[in-house]
């Protein structure tokens, strides 16, 4: 179906890689659709709980309740860490955003499997190798990690849900975040393109 | 008055993480049928052939802020008790820029990367592993970093309080944004579409 890079490229709003022994993958509902019904799950979120999506604060939850889990001392000793830990009557673990988070993996595979998306694969441009890929990952996801505590929350809980509830921070963080993006995406597109 | 349910009580703490776990499958499943779990489509933001991510993200914005303040308008939603976090307007910006080269650099942001991780994308869980790296060197990091961390902070602040309008009047002009950055955005891909049609022909 897609028989050069070009034509893949050009396609992205079709789905990827069709393969002729799987079946082949539906088109991805229309931005406006998916934004629309993304906005409702946000708002059914502030209407019943009173607060809104995220995910990194997930990861920092379980980080803080390993390093409790190996080293108490260190973890109780650290400001950061005791934020997630609380005092200790309620473990890390059990935490809106963690329970949140697990949902969002099951919810992810239960779309993905439902739409045949469901791929063991590595997502990359045509231009890089699979190991060139894998290292970008890592040095992307930590260089985002970091600025996730930092912003106190990512594209879910800042930009998504701080966005919608007309936070100053938020709005000043989505900002940043187009910025950051559009200032170094020409040095890494050989990734993409 | 009598929402958010939470917040007048209508359950507790362990009800409420079974909510968490169904808001947070309708999430994943949101993000998954916008193509959210396909690196490609996410980074194609950014080279302007694809702004699906802007078009998600402010539709989805628009909605949630627009349901919102007609519900807190008709009195169902107590707006003050919805949670919203502390503006620390520099170190927020700061990080506001790395958060933006990391999605760049890794293709993914934290939500979209567990639902590419749970449709099989090996380059996900490598970007999850990232995540949990440069937030544990943060944390190792933070009696260091702790002054910037609070630096210039402005307490509990939305737009309408800080430019002194009222708050149905900054909706008004986000969704005017919003519409209008829709316009702009199809141009764009149309643009880049036919660019590229030119190359190939």
């Amino acid at each position: 179906m897609h028989a050069d890079a070009q034509s893949l490229a050009a396609d992205a709003g079709q789905g990827h890689e069709s393969h002729a022994a799987a079946r082949t993958p539906q088109p991805y509902v229309h931005p406006y659709l998916a934004g629309f019904g993304l906005g409702l799950v946000l708002l059914a979120s502030f209407v019943i709980m009173g607060r809104g999506l995220g995910a990194s604060g997930a990861f920092s939850s379980v980080i803080a309740g390993g390093i409790d889990a190996v080293a108490p001392a260190h973890a109780q000793g650290n400001a950061f860490y005791g934020e997630y830990l609380g005092d200790g009557s309620r473990s890390p673990l059990m935490d809106w955003l963690v329970f949140e988070v697990l949902g969002v993996f099951v919810g992810g595979f239960l779309s993905g499997l439902l739409a045949g998306r469901f791929k063991k694969e590595i997502g990359r441009g045509p231009a890089i190798t699979s190991g060139k890929r894998l290292v970008l990952a890592f040095i992307g996801g930590g260089i985002l990690g970091f600025g996730s505590k930092l912003a106190r929350g990512c594209m879910s809980g800042q930009a998504l849900t701080g966005g919608a509830l007309l936070n100053v921070g938020s709005w000043a963080a989505m900002m940043c975040i187009f910025a950051g993006a559009y200032a170094v995406a020409y040095f890494v597109r050989r990734q993409w393109q | 008055m009598n929402a958010p349910l939470f917040k007048f009580g209508l359950f507790g703490d362990n009800v409420g993480l079974i909510f968490a776990f169904v808001i947070g499958i309708a999430f994943g499943f949101a993000l998954e049928r916008a193509g959210f779990g396909n690196v490609r489509k996410l980074t194609a933001q950014f080279y302007f052939t694809d702004l699906a991510v802007f078009k998600v993200m402010f539709t989805a914005i628009v909605t949630a802020m627009t349901g919102l303040f007609y519900l807190a308008w008709i009195g169902f939603v107590d707006l003050s008790q919805v949670y919203l976090t502390d503006t620390y307007i520099v170190p927020q910006a700061v990080g506001g820029l790395l958060l933006g080269v990391g999605f760049v650099v890794g293709g993914y942001c934290p939500g979209t990367s567990c639902v590419a991780v749970s449709t099989g994308k090996i380059d996900a869980v490598v970007f999850l592993v990232g995540i949990v790296a440069g937030i544990f060197a943060f944390g190792e990091m933070f009696p260091l970093l702790e002054s910037f961390y609070n630096a210039t902070p402005m307490g509990r602040i939305t737009l309408p309080e800080l430019l002194h309008v009222p708050y149905g009047v900054v909706v008004f002009l986000v969704i005017l944004m919003a519409v209008g950055g829709f316009a702009g955005a199809t141009w764009v891909e149309k643009t880049m579409a036919a660019k590229k049609g030119g190359q190939t022909a």
